[in-house]
């Protein structure tokens, strides 16, 4: 069985907000009609959005680290918000795992963000229906697009490329490796929803060099070692 | 969670609509039974017929939590899983047995229909009382599960939310019975009276054990499992949006502590100490207004109950929606 899903690398995520605005530009000129906004130009700008960035501050002031976090439908593999869907609107495709809504079904009774503990549903203010990340389903289906471009918007506009996607039920591909070689972990795994997003976590690279490594023993440009040996060890003395 | 008008009004209407009707059902069996005086037909169908509107007017209040009230007969679809579904399939058959309990009385069409036992002679009246009140209980079954179905919302994933909608529900619907009775000078006021204050005492017992369960709640998810990163100290700095979102709406009350406090207190006092005192005043005095205004003070107390059951809730959503910037 296939489970589509997005690997997000907070590693290199820089919250440049890419994500956010390509999803919104592809799915509001899309086929499910505009996700509207209220007040764009005013003092309390709101919106219906699939996807938001949002920035954490870790630890205290100076150790402190930031985590640049984008947030959209985890399409769990025990979706708590389809089972509670009074008119079966919300449904998880059989077969590609993708959780959606049909918006010609949805009645907008908000009961489905209720059993969402992630917030990933947003009523749409005017549509007056329940709206959700849909992996850009309208591209990554169609046939007419190139391999290349049949991937979610917001995976083709990263720059950092901190947003991979693939199936991750199959054990060999780029989203399983991912999350099997670099930690991958699953959001509020207390809740046992299985979400098929997956985060990878922020890795600190150290590298630690000697005072040897900066200079080359053999290195042929070298000053001559002008230092006065007094006998004691040097690296020249150490057996290997 | 933010507390929709609408969803408070459903919730409090069915309840009292569904109580009035499982008192008159508890009349008519206490009269069979000859513990109490018969009483006209016209009194039960009467008293049907405004628990009947008091179901309607739920009805249209839910009407006004759907985006898409158009589609609202969709929503019978999923009985399976949901228990929405299940209400929306529910409440209509509980309309249309209380109907036809207070036309079966209007009409009285009360010829015995068969005997059991030596003298217990049943009518359709009886039959649809029957039916009518297990419809009733299954009701306030299905409403209150779908609060306590979310077990994201630890607040509301208890038995307690169930207990609450049944005794609180059952017990306005006793003071609604025993105002009704008092306004007509019906005698049974004192007999209504009596079950509204027993069930008023069982809601208290059932929402201070509820309050008292929340008051020592450890909540599964912290902002920690939220993200996914080790470390104590962890302070959102911004949620994606600065006007805020269908997420800061829906999910926040937006009142401060002290309001949810106030709130609190007022309905601990208008829903249990309140009517009883005035349903006992009416039991001395024998007046006919004060049960009407214990059933007032309740029904608003419970508007204000409703309002902290929602706003006491905590969604673990909300972690992700901590501070704008």
């Amino acid at each position: 069985m296939t489970q589509l899903a997005l690997v997000i690398d907070l590693n290199v995520c820089v919250g440049c907000h890419a994500c956010v605005t390509s999803c919104k530009e592809w799915n509001t000129s899309g086929w499910a009609g505009p996700m509207v906004d209220q007040n764009p130009y005013d003092g309390s700008p709101t919106g219906t959005f699939f996807n938001r960035v949002q920035t954490f501050e870790v630890g205290t002031f100076p150790n402190t680290e930031t985590v640049h976090f984008p947030k959209s439908c985890l399409h769990c593999e025990e979706p708590p918000c389809v089972p509670v869907c009074p008119t079966g609107a919300s449904y998880k495709r059989p077969d590609n795992g993708i959780v959606l809504v049909d918006y010609d079904k949805c009645i907008g009774c908000k009961y489905c963000s209720w059993a969402c503990p992630y917030g990933a549903r947003e009523v749409d203010e005017q549509q007056k229906v329940m709206k959700k990340c849909t992996l850009c389903i309208d591209r990554i289906t169609d046939a007419k697009l190139s391999e290349r471009d049949r991937k979610p918007a917001c995976v083709l506009a990263c720059p950092t490329s901190a947003r991979l996607f693939g199936d991750v039920h199959d054990a060999d591909s780029e989203v399983s490796v991912a999350i099997r070689e670099r930690g991958g972990y699953q959001l509020m795994p207390e809740w046992g929803t299985k979400p098929a997003n997956h985060y990878l976590p922020r890795q600190k690279i150290r590298i630690h060099i000697d005072q040897d490594e900066l200079t080359r023993v053999d290195n042929p440009l070298r000053r001559e070692d002008l230092t006065d040996y007094t006998g004691e060890e040097t690296l020249d003395d150490v057996a290997w | 969670m933010h507390p929709a008008f609408s969803v408070i009004f459903l919730t409090t209407l069915l309840g009292a609509g569904q109580g009035l009707y499982l008192a008159m059902v508890t009349g008519q069996l206490y009269a069979v039974a000859r513990f109490l005086p018969v009483q006209e037909d016209q009194f039960y169908a009467i008293g049907s017929l405004v628990a009947l509107v008091l179901l309607i007017a739920g009805l249209v209040a839910s009407f006004f939590h759907l985006g898409r009230p158009e589609r609202a007969w969709r929503a019978a679809a999923m009985w399976r899983t949901s228990w929405l579904s299940r209400e929306v399939i529910v409440l209509p058959i509980v309309m249309a047995l209380v109907f036809a309990y207070a036309v079966a009385h209007w009409m009285e069409w009360t010829t015995p229909l068969f005997q059991l036992g030596a003298a217990l002679q049943v009518d359709s009246t009886l039959l649809l009382g029957l039916l009518g009140t297990l419809a009733s209980l299954a009701l306030f079954v299905c409403t209150a599960m779908i609060y306590a179905g979310v077990k994201f919302l630890q607040e509301w994933h208890t038995p307690l939310t169930v207990s609450n909608f049944i005794f609180l529900g059952a017990a306005s619907g006793f003071m609604l019975a025993a105002a009704y009775s008092a306004y007509i000078g019906n005698p049974l006021v004192t007999f209504f009276g009596t079950w509204a204050v027993i069930l008023t005492l069982a809601g208290l017992a059932s929402r201070l054990a509820h309050l008292s369960r929340n008051a020592h709640l450890k909540h599964k998810s912290t902002v920690q499992t939220a993200i996914g990163v080790r470390h104590r100290v962890l302070f959102q700095k911004a949620q994606g949006a600065t006007g805020g979102s269908f997420n800061t709406r829906e999910f926040f009350h937006g009142q401060s502590q002290a309001v949810v406090d106030t709130v609190r207190y007022l309905y601990l006092i208008l829903v249990f100490p309140i009517p009883m005192l005035l349903i006992g005043a009416a039991y001395v005095t024998e007046s006919q207004s004060l049960p009407i205004a214990a059933f007032f003070a309740q029904f608003i107390g419970l508007l204000a109950e409703r309002w902290s059951f929602f706003a006491e809730a905590r969604h673990p959503q909300n972690l992700y929606y901590q501070s704008v910037a």
